[in-house]
């Protein structure tokens, strides 16, 4: 509101007032600026630009409310932002610049020649965070790494079960089968046993799922009768400790004053839960938000030309692909699937929906991982041929089926509705009706790993820089059951070939078994790769040392706000 | 009197007593799992799922299905919502006075603006300061609210970055939750920094009040500004006028309170229109309340909240109306009910 007008408003009102007769003296003028200054009452008070009590506070503007505050039970990308770098440590950790594994809670470790046997030294003097809940009364030790591992690994434990039971990302890649024994040797020293050498072990161990928790608090809980605490008002050893959470609304963090590592974060940290991407976009401007997940692609040409807000860029160890449920027939026949791939223009897609920016998926590992074949082979656009296979298949006319669309947006999938529009109109062209489906994310893919889907478009987002990460939890048998395999395609020809490929540490060994299992994906389609997204994160340009982190969920130990 | 009061009473408890009928009958006619439904619970296992049917009476008639949910109703055991598994009961006695909030936000802008500005307007119709007031009020009127908010957060969020779009305050601040009420609830939570607390909550209440609150101005201004004109053309005033009194002193003494007396009720009954409006913007500006919540639980198909919010929502509604029309005939038994202001 400018000042000149204002006083104009003032003065008249003072007129106004002063009138001996008090509505024979209403000329018009005299209304209009009555309502003026009405107006300019209401508005005033909001002339002040924005401004944060605090500078010591840094709020994040997530897409979604996290399932658990525990990455062990789910694989999604929200409940390990919110958890797994904030509230826990793992024995093990990426480093972010080049997915070299580096000590966590583990300060150094030793591998068997065998490969079976692996020994651990722990960190001392690691403290648990002291919440309104919880008081710790020791330090973390090999208690807390046996149970984290036990909760998961065996189902007699006596936390296995609470919260659902079901752990998905071990489960998909067959974890527990795989170790034999978790040995304390003292207090900071543990061993743990193979049954078969695990190339991608060590890898694994520094995902977001593997964290620690507190063995003490699990037995606290557990003498007051509440085990299912644990993993909704958590206790980590994390450079943040959880203070309070609301559905859909918030979650608010402190930071964990006595973490083993010097931080640099903010005192506050709070997840502002805003699933609509255009509203993130709207707070990051308003300086509502400090960061955004995912920003929409729309507005990533809008964020790049605003001097106060920042574009990180990175390419994504991710894939989307549009997935057919092998469960079910016609979709069992890989004749079908490659016809339905046929019938879609990639190109389109990447046009149209990536906006170019992403990268042609040919098989499901990308470029930056060292398993990737350049000489691929690839299903190109031909709705004819698409048609004559349909027909070999015995798939009619105006044959109806469902694609089912994520509900939120992934840097694999920025918008699967628009996707899903796209291939409705292409598998129009070879005479098949295509319904749209979705439901909130919860219950989609609750539905998805039940198995009541035809197809769905989605995708994944690489835990580590292993490209076993790929093969293994997206298409082989016993990612079924665990809900990471959406075409629920079970193939023991390529089990074969993935277990195979673990055997060993021979890179070029591999890289061959990798480049087998690509050909037969090839042949039998389950999925038909997309593509490849960068990953982006928007800040506002005051905010330093936020990075994205390509190993899995967002950071902010090292996060901090300039006034 | 007590007739009066025994057939409002009558009216009321028959209307309540459909509603409930009708929210009862809701879960059955829903898509899905009936069970899912009633209880918000997904079975486990059939273990779990005989259980729950037991526990819900689903093997036993509708009627005996009935009482028990009329029990578990008045024994505030409302049930779960399917999605979050929280007691739906608590999460409206949480949304629901940020609704009210707003609401009365809305309304004392309303009262404030629109009573006076109609009164002036009235006492010097037909000038074009009164054009001027009645074209805003059409236009005010005429305004879908949603858009209108919309139109605010271009304009003072995006483009002047003046003013806050989502919640009730900012979340730095750690307003815990207690009565529901923002305001109350800061001055409960002992912050270092109550006052800077307090104007934030300003902030972030302005464009959401002043969406909803145009429409309500609109038509508080048309209501006063015709019922003015009528009273002010009524013999007895003609009759002061004549004796010589100013004009201040007419309409201070005869115009002002006879022309409120008939407009009080219907600008009373605005609030329900006022609760409508409020439950739309609550979706734009991430407002907190009861038409936020619902949206959501639409979203999710959560049935179980559905039918929690909309028995909750046209419940507040009919009670206030019915109170409302109560306490209008009884301070006025000669008033046809018929009888309404002109618009």
């Amino acid at each position: 509101m400018n000042l000149p007008k204002l006083k104009i408003n003032i003065s008249c009102l003072k007129a106004l007032f002063t009138q001996k007769t008090f509505y024979t003296s209403l000329t018009s003028k005299n209304l209009i600026c009555l309502i003026l200054s009405l107006i300019a009452m209401g508005t005033l008070s909001g002339c002040k630009p924005v401004q944060k009590i605090t500078h010591n506070a840094i709020t994040y503007c997530s897409e979604s409310s996290p399932a658990f505050f525990n990455p062990q039970l789910d694989t999604s990308s929200t409940t390990a932002d919110a958890s797994a770098h904030q509230i826990y440590d793992r024995l093990l950790e990426f480093n972010p610049e080049n997915g070299k594994i580096e000590p966590g809670l583990a300060s150094s470790w030793l591998v068997s020649n065998d490969g079976l046997i692996y020994t651990f030294q722990l960190r001392r003097n690691v403290k648990f965070h002291k919440t309104d809940y919880f008081t710790p009364n020791r330090n973390f030790n090999a208690d807390d790494v046996i149970f984290s591992i036990n909760r998961w690994r065996l189902p007699s434990h006596p936390f296995h079960n609470v919260n659902g039971g079901s752990y998905p990302y071990f489960a998909s890649l067959n974890l527990s089968e795989t170790i034999k024994e978790v040995k304390r040797i003292n207090g900071y020293r543990i061993e743990i046993s193979l049954f078969k050498p695990d190339s991608s072990f060590l890898a694994n161990l520094a995902t977001d799922f593997s964290v620690i928790l507190s063995a003490e608090y699990a037995d606290y809980l557990l003498e007051k009768g509440q085990p299912s605490k644990l993993d909704v008002q958590p206790i980590g050893t994390g450079p943040y400790k959880f203070v309070y959470y609301q559905q859909n609304q918030y979650i608010r963090y402190e930071r964990h004053a006595e973490y083993f590592l010097p931080i640099k974060g903010s005192e506050h940290l709070i997840f502002d839960i805003t699933t609509k991407s255009s509203l993130r976009m709207a707070k990051l401007i308003t300086g509502e938000c400090d960061a955004v997940a995912f920003p929409s692609q729309n507005d990533l040409a809008v964020i790049a030309d605003r001097e106060d807000l920042t574009l990180l860029e990175k390419p994504g160890l991710n894939i989307g692909f549009w997935a057919f449920n092998t469960s079910k027939a016609p979709f069992n026949n890989p004749k079908v699937r490659r016809a339905l791939s046929l019938a879609v223009d990639k190109t389109s897609i990447l046009d149209a929906i990536y906006l170019g920016q992403a990268i042609r998926a040919k098989n499901i590992v990308p470029s930056a991982s060292w398993a990737y074949q350049t000489n691929t082979k690839e299903l190109g656009y031909n709705p004819v041929r698409a048609r004559e296979l349909l027909d070999e298949a015995g798939v009619p006319y105006n044959f109806t089926m469902d694609i089912w669309a994520m509900p939120v947006q992934r840097a694999y999938n920025p918008n699967a509705a628009k996707m899903a529009e796209l291939i409705q109109q292409y598998l129009k062209d070879v005479g098949i009706t295509a319904n749209i489906v979705s439901y909130d994310w919860a219950i989609f893919r609750e539905n998805l790993t039940a198995g009541m889907h035809d197809s769905v478009l989605i995708g994944w987002n690489a835990d580590n820089g292993d490209p076993d990460n790929f093969y293994r939890p997206l298409l082989t048998c016993d990612a079924i059951p665990s809900g990471t395999n959406r075409a629920m395609w079970c193939n023991r020809d390529y089990d074969k070939i993935i277990i195979q490929a673990l055997s060993t540490d021979n890179f070029e060994q591999r890289k061959a078994l990798y480049h087998q299992a690509n050909t037969l994906l090839f042949q039998e389609m389950p999925i038909m790769p997309i593509a490849h997204a960068y990953q982006y994160q928007a800040v506002r340009s005051n905010i330093q040392g936020l990075d994205i982190n390509s190993f899995g969920g967002i950071r902010f130990d090292d996060v901090v706000k300039t006034p | 009197m007590i007739k009066l009061l025994i057939r409002y009473f009558n009216l009321m408890v028959i209307t309540i007593f459909a509603l409930i009928v009708l929210s009862f009958l809701l879960p059955y006619l829903f898509p899905g799992d009936l069970l899912t439904n009633v209880s918000g619970i997904v079975p486990q296992s059939e273990l779990q799922r005989e259980a729950l049917a037991k526990a819900y009476r689903l093997d036993q008639s509708y009627f005996s299905q009935f009482q028990l949910y009329l029990s578990n109703l008045f024994s505030g055991n409302w049930g779960v919502s399917s999605v979050s598994q929280l007691d739906l009961l608590e999460e409206i006695k949480r949304a629901f006075p940020a609704t009210l909030e707003l609401v009365i936000y809305a309304l004392l802008v309303a009262t404030f603006v629109g009573i006076p500005v109609g009164f002036i307007s009235g006492l010097k119709h037909h000038n074009p300061a009164d054009f001027s007031v009645v074209t805003f009020s059409i236009v005010g009127y005429s305004f879908p609210v949603f858009w209108l908010a919309l139109l605010f957060i271009t304009i003072f969020c995006l483009q002047l970055q003046w003013l806050p779009i989502s919640g009730r305050v900012d979340l730095l601040y750690e307003v815990q939750h207690q009565t529901g009420f923002v305001i109350i609830d800061i001055w409960l939570s002992g912050l270092d920094n109550t006052k800077d607390a307090y104007l934030n909550a300003l902030r972030h209440a302005i464009l959401p009040t002043l969406s909803i609150a145009v429409v309500t101005t609109a038509l508080f201004i048309r209501f006063t500004r015709r019922s003015t004109m009528d009273v002010m053309e009524k013999g007895y005033i003609i009759a002061a006028k004549s004796r010589g009194f100013t004009q201040r002193q007419i309409f201070f003494k005869h115009g002002f309170k006879n022309a409120l007396i008939p407009i009080l009720p219907i600008l009373a009954l605005q609030i329900s229109t006022l609760i409508t409006n409020a439950m739309i913007v609550e979706n734009i500006f991430s407002w907190p309340g009861i038409g936020y919540w619902l949206i959501q639980a639409i979203y999710q198909q959560d049935y179980p909240a559905i039918r929690a919010g909309m028995l909750v929502v046209a419940l507040f509604v009919l009670t206030l109306t019915i109170t409302i029309e109560f306490i209008t005939r009884a301070l006025d038994p000669t008033k046809e009910e018929t009888a309404r202001a002109a618009v």
